[in-house]
């Protein structure tokens, strides 16, 4: 298991680096001269001289990548480049608490949900609960979450007027003002992945209560309520995880769409700020941390797996 | 008499199929009477399992009971409310299943399985339910059960979990235990000692049993009471004796004629059933089995005949049974045409010379961390000739690499060393490098015809795509398709088979195409890897008769690999026994068959269940389960169980090839005089295995 434990964490390194590689080259592929589109047509040459000068953009792209990535490990990821250039990583670090604020939450939504709609639909296999559930789930996994999103704003907020259609974070703002704010983005970015994990939990919930060894725990007289939960459900979550986890790389990527509809302040709406700006250190900094959440969620997924499956956790 | 622990009356079962439901199984009665071992033996679709299964109350999601009473003692198992069938479930009715490795959760401990049923029972203690365990996995002749409780179901080898849940089903001092099939995924060796096992506990702890089996061997070896089951409907029950001795009823008689047994004469035809069996909820108001009764008259195709109880404890359901228990008429004569046997010829077909297999892990990502490589030595150096016109018959339970050479001889996979010739000329082991004159003369029935027949192809489509590809010389299509009707008439099915597709066709018939196709470029030889084993007995029966006929019309050899003994002796000139990837003893069938001198074989010969309840014969117990490949051990490989084992020597040198005048060869350091001088002493004793020694080896797996 360390070896197992070991060969992951290499690999999840790997994957930084290489990433971090690809990433880098397709900033500095943009078209145009960096310091000319930040600073506007007008600027004198001057100007673009010591901006260039400032941060680094004279020297060879190969350089810039090696003090980059440096500068990155030992925790300095650069300035930005807009007015006052204050310091990427605390920029980016504050934004990313919002953003982490708002995936806790939705993961708090949709993992007991969708669990529990799984079951639910698997031991109602054909019957109208199974099919609502079903027809339910697949019909707002296709929806757009800047649809569900604009849906859940006109209703809640404009109509009904219980949360704010926009978000405001000021600091040490209580616990019960954040849930107000959270509740809307949250329930968007709930809504298009509890499709996805309910489907896949009744499809392998489905599986397993085919499997003989529950037929064995029923026959052993167990309550029915104990053979779902302790023998069937533990082995049906193992894909589900796998599902979940997959569904955090999807969450971080998609908080975009969702912080944009929202005016959220995390990663997401940073990143679009930061595009429309070409302001590089920022959009690489996120890009790189995307890329982490999306590889660390797998191995904790993976690493899961093993805890929960003794044929892997003892190999 | 006494009254029966649990009865059936009038049980009538249905299947849902579509928005339909479908009668499968109708009006059977049954009683197990205490201490009882009562035998349900019926082939696929008799509703033996969903018999079985009813009667405790459990059934698919799919099935109703639609009529009938199940009495337990004096209460109606349907009338019980979930929460009182739960309370007997486990405690008073146990059941041993057929696939266990699937039966266990696999991602619980033993222990948490176990304790499970004793806490849910009564009221014990965590600490008094794990003795309790320990003492079940005992009794089950388990030596150290705490390390066996402390493991996942992954960590035991199969005969081990059988036996955990042998120990758990019984742990409770049931009344009653079904035991459905619960040996047809073992090795013949282990099936032995769990059957010892099973009838030893259920008689000490005053059981009554329900064993539910296809396999009339063990049920004979088993069973007291024996109820046959066709399509849905008892056929006859007997006490076992009586029942195999004097069956009464035609489909009794077909299934007990048509076994191959070591036995038999090579030239005998084996008995065979005609036809197939009825379809689900196809019955009409006649006899069920009037169809394929050589016995049918117009009475059995108008009316039912019904389940008649005859005195003496026997029941029969058929029209004529009386003139059949007479003697006055016979069902099934035993075949006159016998099989023209051409004498093999003495020249080679196939020359094979020390092939050895090995697969190696692969990892897919080279690792910086971990760079053991480990594998498996499928076959080392396996050196064996077939004889033109010749069965050359090998045998070997799960592991002993059988399969791995087959793949090897036809470069399925290829071989790591070696040489094959093939009539006198050497060929490549890779199948690229294989001529089309190779590929033709070399041919294959696999296993199962369900996933060897590509199910979009027409029969005709399958077969002349074969014959065409391999043909020596270019074949119209015209002259393809005479030569592949030719050839369906061959295996017994008419031409308008050629259009059908294999989604139409019973297992059977399945694999008459697959055998059609093997021939149809007229090959020199045919290998065929457990042409048998995925169908039933009556059927086997049609096949193994087909296989034995187009040797003799086509001039092929065979390359037989199987399991089942009985199987390969019946087709074979000459016979091979493997393990653990070396063929431990080689020689004509009846040498080996009757004078089997490798220990092994001398306990494999004596683990096969006769169906003949007369010849109760108690099996050599080897000690342990068969190693993992992965782990062989050092010396001869079958020194951890070898009943006859001389001591250290066998643990480090590996035995000498010996071969006497007849060409009968062992690889054992005992010389045959020696084996056959211990032998006329009696069977071997089974030394104690040390357990530590066999946990090693389950850890290893």
């Amino acid at each position: 298991m360390t070896r197992y434990l070991i060969r992951r964490l290499f690999t999840l390194a790997l994957t930084l680096l290489v990433t971090s590689f690809i990433i880098f080259a397709l900033t500095n592929l943009l078209p145009g001269d960096v310091a000319r589109l930040v600073l506007g047509r007008d600027a004198s040459d001057t100007a673009i001289e010591n901006f260039e000068q400032r941060f680094g953009l004279d020297r060879p792209p190969l350089v810039q990548y090696a003090q980059w990535l440096g500068g990155f490990i030992t925790a300095d990821w650069g300035r930005s480049y807009t007015a006052g250039s204050p310091a990427v990583r605390s920029l980016v670090l504050g934004r990313l608490g919002n953003s982490m604020r708002l995936a806790g939450t939705t993961l708090l939504i949709v993992i007991p949900l969708s669990l529990l709609l799984g079951v639910l639909a698997s031991l109602r296999e054909g019957s109208w609960t199974d099919s609502i559930i079903s027809v339910a789930s697949l019909s707002v996994v296709g929806l757009p979450e800047f649809v569900t999103g604009i849906v859940l704003i006109n209703v809640f907020a404009l109509q009904l007027g219980w949360f704010p259609a926009s978000t405001y974070i000021s600091n040490n703002m209580p616990f019960g003002e954040w849930m107000r704010l959270l509740t809307l983005p949250a329930l968007t970015a709930s809504l298009a992945i509890t499709g996805y994990v309910t489907r896949m939990t009744r499809a392998s919930m489905l599986e397993e209560l085919k499997k003989p060894y529950v037929r064995t725990a029923t026959l052993k007289g167990i309550p029915y309520r104990r053979v779902i939960f302790a023998h069937a459900l533990r082995n049906a979550l193992l894909p589900t995880i796998a599902v979940i986890a997959l569904s955090i790389g999807w969450l971080m990527g998609g908080l975009v769409v969702i912080e944009n509809v929202f005016n959220f302040p995390g990663i997401g709406s940073l990143l679009v700020t930061a595009v429309t700006q070409k302001n590089l250190p920022v959009l690489q900094a996120i890009s790189v941390l995307i890329v982490f959440f999306y590889a660390f969620a797998n191995l904790i997924s993976d690493l899961l797996f093993a805890l929960l499956n003794p044929r892997i956790r003892l190999s | 008499m006494s009254e029966p622990v649990i009865s059936a009356k009038d049980l009538s079962i249905d299947y849902r199929i579509g928005r339909d439901w479908m009668q499968a199984v109708r009006s059977v009665d049954l009683s197990i009477n205490p201490l009882q071992i009562h035998g349900l033996v019926g082939e696929s679709g008799s509703g033996k399992s969903t018999i079985a299964l009813a009667m405790i109350r459990h059934l698919a999601r799919n099935a109703r009971i639609s009529e009938g009473r199940i009495l337990f003692g004096e209460r109606d198992l349907r009338q019980l409310r979930q929460r009182e069938i739960e309370d007997i479930w486990g405690n008073q009715i146990t059941l041993v299943p057929q696939n266990t490795m699937d039966s266990l959760n696999p991602s619980l401990r033993i222990s948490r399985q176990m304790t499970e049923v004793t806490r849910r029972h009564s009221s014990v203690s965590a600490t008094e339910a794990y003795e309790h365990a320990a003492d079940a996995l005992r009794s089950v002749q388990i030596a150290d059960p705490e390390q066996v409780l402390s493991r996942y179901p992954h960590q035991l080898s199969g005969g081990m979990m059988q036996r955990v849940m042998i120990a758990m089903a019984l742990s409770t001092r049931p009344r009653l235990v079904v035991l459905d099939e619960p040996t047809t995924a073992l090795d013949v060796t282990t099936q032995a000692v769990i059957l010892d096992l099973l009838r030893d506990l259920i008689k000490e702890e005053q059981a009554a049993a329900l064993y539910v089996s296809h396999d009339l061997g063990t049920v004979a070896q088993l069973c007291d009471y024996v109820t046959v089951l066709y399509a849905g409907e008892i056929m006859e029950s007997a006490p076992v004796d009586e029942l195999f001795s004097q069956p009464r009823h035609p489909y009794t008689i077909g299934l007990l004629s048509c076994l191959p047994s070591t036995a038999e004469e090579q030239e005998s035809r084996l008995t065979t059933i005609s036809g197939v069996a009825a379809a689900l909820g196809a019955r009409s108001s006649s006899c069920v089995f009037a169809d394929r009764c050589p016995l049918a008259t117009a009475q059995c195709r108008t009316s039912k005949p019904p389940l008649e109880d005859t005195g003496d404890h026997r029941n029969v359901r058929c029209w004529r049974w009386r003139e059949i228990a007479a003697g006055t008429i016979t069902p099934f004569e035993p075949t006159a045409r016998n099989i023209t046997s051409s004498a093999p010829r003495h020249s080679r077909v196939l020359q094979v010379r020390e092939i050895s297999k090995r697969f190696d892990d692969s990892r897919v990502l080279p690792s910086l961390v971990n760079r053991r490589t480990s594998g498996v030595q499928a076959v080392r150096d396996v050196s064996l000739a077939v004889d033109t016109r010749s069965t050359f018959g090998l045998v070997g339970e799960s592991g002993s690499g059988k399969t791995s050479l087959a793949r090897s001889l036809l470069a399925l996979v290829e071989a790591d060393t070696g040489s094959i010739e093939l009539r006198g000329e050497p060929i490549s082991l890779t199948l690229k490098r294989r001529d089309r004159a190779t590929l033709q003369n070399l041919r294959t029935v696999f296993q199962n015809p369900d996933d060897s027949l590509n199910p979009y192809r027409t029969v005709g489509q399958t077969i002349s795509r074969t014959l065409r590809k391999l043909s020596a010389e270019p074949l119209g299509a015209k002259a393809a398709r005479e030569r592949v009707k030719e050839l369906l008439r061959a295996v017994g099915l008419t031409d308008d088979y050629y259009h059908r597709r294999p989604a139409f066709l019973s297992g059977g018939e399945k694999q008459r195409v697959a055998i059609a196709r093997a021939f149809a470029p007229a090959p020199a030889l045919v290998i065929a890897d457990e042409p048998t084993s995925s169908l039933d007995v009556s059927v086997q029966a049609v096949i193994l008769n087909l296989l034995k006929d187009l040797r003799a019309a086509e001039g092929a050899s065979y390359v037989v690999i199987s399991h089942d003994l009985e199987v390969v002796s019946y087709l074979s000139d000459h016979i091979a026994v493997m393990y653990l990837g070396e063929i431990v003893e080689q020689g004509a069938n009846k040498d080996v068959i009757h004078f089997p001198s490798h220990p092994y074989t001398e306990a494999l010969l004596s683990a096969a269940p006769t169906p003949d309840p007369a010849v109760r014969h108690r099996p050599i117990a080897l000690s342990g389960e068969v190693p993992s490949p992965r782990n062989r051990p050092p010396g001869c490989p079958f020194q951890t169980r070898c009943p006859r084992k001389i001591g250290t020597v066998c643990e480090t040198d590996a035995p000498p090839v010996r071969t006497n005048e007849d060409g009968h060869e062992i690889r054992c350091h005992y010389t045959f005089e020696e084996l056959e001088s211990m032998q006329s002493k009696g069977p071997p004793t089974p030394p104690q295995e040390k357990t530590e020694q066999r946990l090693q080896r389950a850890e290893n797996k």
